[in-house]
């Protein structure tokens, strides 16, 4: 049985600090920024499904940085207290100052109670009616809440995205040229533009790219994706037909047909099961050409 | 983590905990009292105290489905509500239009919408159809209770298909019996207690393939038979303007028929009934 070491308790903070900070700057970076009709996210992100931006309310959004399974569960608590709230109060009783308050008392707690911390660094930004009114906070993973005004730069190298930001960001902007300046902030320290070989600028397949948007009327959140994307970042107009529609959108499940007169859930009457069994029944995959789910218990026969 | 672990304002361990993405399942942990069905009732029938709602007709026609609602809310004998609203949209993609027990009936559809929302954001995509309809068979099962009591909600739901197979009609209505059962329609379905009006009307005016104008007139000239004959369904008001309530959910979506738009289709029905009966007398 050995002693545990003292270790002072500025010690503990200051380890556990650096701990965090290294996990964060690890990743890529992730820009928010406001332009005249609301607040714009970009990502440097390469995976179409796992969101580092995403909506929290009607006039929420929420961005994230750092470790994934971390922020994505501290989004669906944040998620969940919107919903929640909405629904026990009314949709408009439902800030960011709430949410943000939830994340900061919840990091912080971690923070000081728990081995490891949160490797994360959120922001939480709220449209309003005006440009005076919208509100970006940014948290950190030790719990601090800040409330800045024109734009919060997390993880990666933010320091340097953030002096590039200072020098090109004018308030008001419109929504391309918000997109330019933030998408060359984040290309200009980027490991994968030009210093590594690669092209000047991130390209669209490269970035997630949301906004929240004070003239949609109720939920202000809307990805930007495929050819909307591509028209905004090269300048050009939209593609003809109905660029960003929804439906553009959303992804598909597997095709349906209606099924009146059928119970509900049970499935197709006409197509069998197809696990399990074996070889003799002819009608079934079998078990080796990979098709067939189920045990390969019988597989021996 | 425990219930201190994350200090007092914070979130509780209910909200971390990666359980899942309905709503309803976890209001039923973390707030299990802001749930219509954890309710324990009176012994007794309340029923006749609570207001009801009544007629829901829903059609397909070529690019979607169409629902409509009169405007009556009855109290027994009385007319609790002459402009109460009984069709709502779900989501982008559904209506809900709700039959019975008013209050709990509206309750279930807020919760509903939340349910669809909470989903959405979570996963990041939308629920399927059938989904949404088991769904809310599930919300109605868990009334089963204030049903026997004489608070049955009994709703109609109806949605765009987003995935529909090529060549299949996107429009599809499903209905709802008190104990949860759900069931998909063909072409047409009304509930209430004008529904078996409704559906006579909707037998003789409804044909697959319809443009949406003659559909939406198809739903206005069932509310208008069903008014005709039921005590509990009201018709069109012309004093006071108040029109049924219809929703069209097509490629681009939900959206409420505006009321002159309604207006003008009820008040051509009027015209073309008393015309008849002038003709006959």
């Amino acid at each position: 049985m050995t002693m545990p070491y003292y270790a002072s308790a500025e010690q503990v903070m200051r380890d556990r600090s650096e701990y965090a900070r290294k996990g964060i700057s690890r990743g890529r970076s992730v820009a928010v920024l406001t332009y005249d009709d609301g607040v714009l996210f970009i990502a440097e992100n390469p995976s179409a499904t796992l969101h580092k931006v995403s909506e929290l309310y009607d006039r929420i959004g929420f961005a994230a940085v750092g470790r994934y399974s971390e922020f994505e569960s501290l989004r669906v608590a944040g998620v969940r207290l919107a919903d929640v709230r909405g629904y026990s109060y009314n949709r408009r009783d439902v800030t960011g100052r709430i949410i943000a308050n939830a994340y900061a008392q919840t990091l912080g707690a971690v923070f000081t109670e728990q081995m490891k911390p949160y490797e994360v660094e959120l922001c939480v930004a709220e449209v309003g009616d005006t440009a005076a009114t919208d509100q970006l906070y940014r948290l950190t993973f030790d719990g601090s809440i800040v409330d800045e005004s024109d734009f919060v730069v997390m993880g990666g190298q933010a320091d340097a995205v953030t002096s590039n930001l200072r020098q090109h960001f004018t308030p008001g902007m419109g929504l391309a040229e918000a997109l330019r300046v933030g998408v060359q902030a984040l290309s200009a320290v980027s490991p994968a533009t030009a210093a590594n070989g690669g092209p000047d600028q991130l390209p669209a397949e490269q970035l997630e790219v949301a906004v929240l948007d004070r003239r949609r009327p109720k939920r202000a959140f809307r990805r930007l994706v495929g050819g909307a994307l591509r028209a905004l970042l090269t300048d050009e107009p939209a593609p003809a037909g109905p660029a960003g529609s929804p439906a553009e959108a959303v992804p598909h499940h597997a095709p349906s047909a209606p099924a009146p007169g059928t119970p509900a859930g049970l499935g197709d009457p006409t197509s069998v099961d197809t696990a399990g069994g074996n070889e003799e029944s002819s009608t079934q995959p079998t078990a080796q050409d990979g098709v067939g789910g189920g045990t390969d218990g019988d597989s021996e026969q | 983590m425990n219930e201190q672990s994350t200090g007092r304002s914070g979130f509780t361990p209910a909200y971390l905990d990666r359980v899942g993405s309905s709503f309803t399942d976890f209001l039923g942990t973390a707030a299990p009292d802001l749930l219509p069905g954890r309710r324990t009732l009176p012994g007794v029938p309340v029923g006749e105290l609570s207001p009801h709602a009544t007629t829901i007709v829903a059609v397909t026609y070529a690019g979607g489905v169409l629902m409509g609602g009169d405007r009556r809310a009855t109290m027994g004998n009385l007319i609790s509500s002459r402009d109460i609203e009984k069709v709502y949209a779900a989501d982008s993609w559904s209506v809900i239009g709700i039959a019975g027990a008013a209050g709990i009936a509206i309750e279930m559809v807020r919760l509903y919408q939340v349910e669809l929302e909470h989903y959405e954001k979570i996963e990041g995509l939308t629920m399927s159809l059938d989904g949404k309809a088991n769904r809310l068979a599930g919300m109605i099962r868990g009334n089963l209770g204030a049903a026997m009591q004489g608070l049955a909600v009994v709703p109609l739901f109806a949605g765009y298909d987003l995935d529909a197979a090529e060549g299949v009609s996107p429009g599809r209505i499903f209905s709802y019996d008190v104990t949860g059962g759900n069931y998909e329609e063909r072409g047409y379905a009304s509930v209430g207690s004008g529904s078996l009006f409704a559906r006579n009307s909707l037998k003789k005016t409804w044909r697959p393939g319809l443009s949406a104008d003659a559909a939406a007139r198809t739903v206005v000239e069932a509310l208008y038979d069903a008014a005709d004959d039921d005590s509990a369904t009201g018709g069109p008001d012309t004093v006071r303007r108040l029109f049924p309530i219809v929703y069209r959910v097509d490629a681009d979506g939900a959206v409420r028929l505006g009321d002159d738009e309604v207006a003008t289709v009820a008040e051509a029905i009027v015209a073309d009934r008393s015309a008849a009966e002038n003709r006959e007398g």
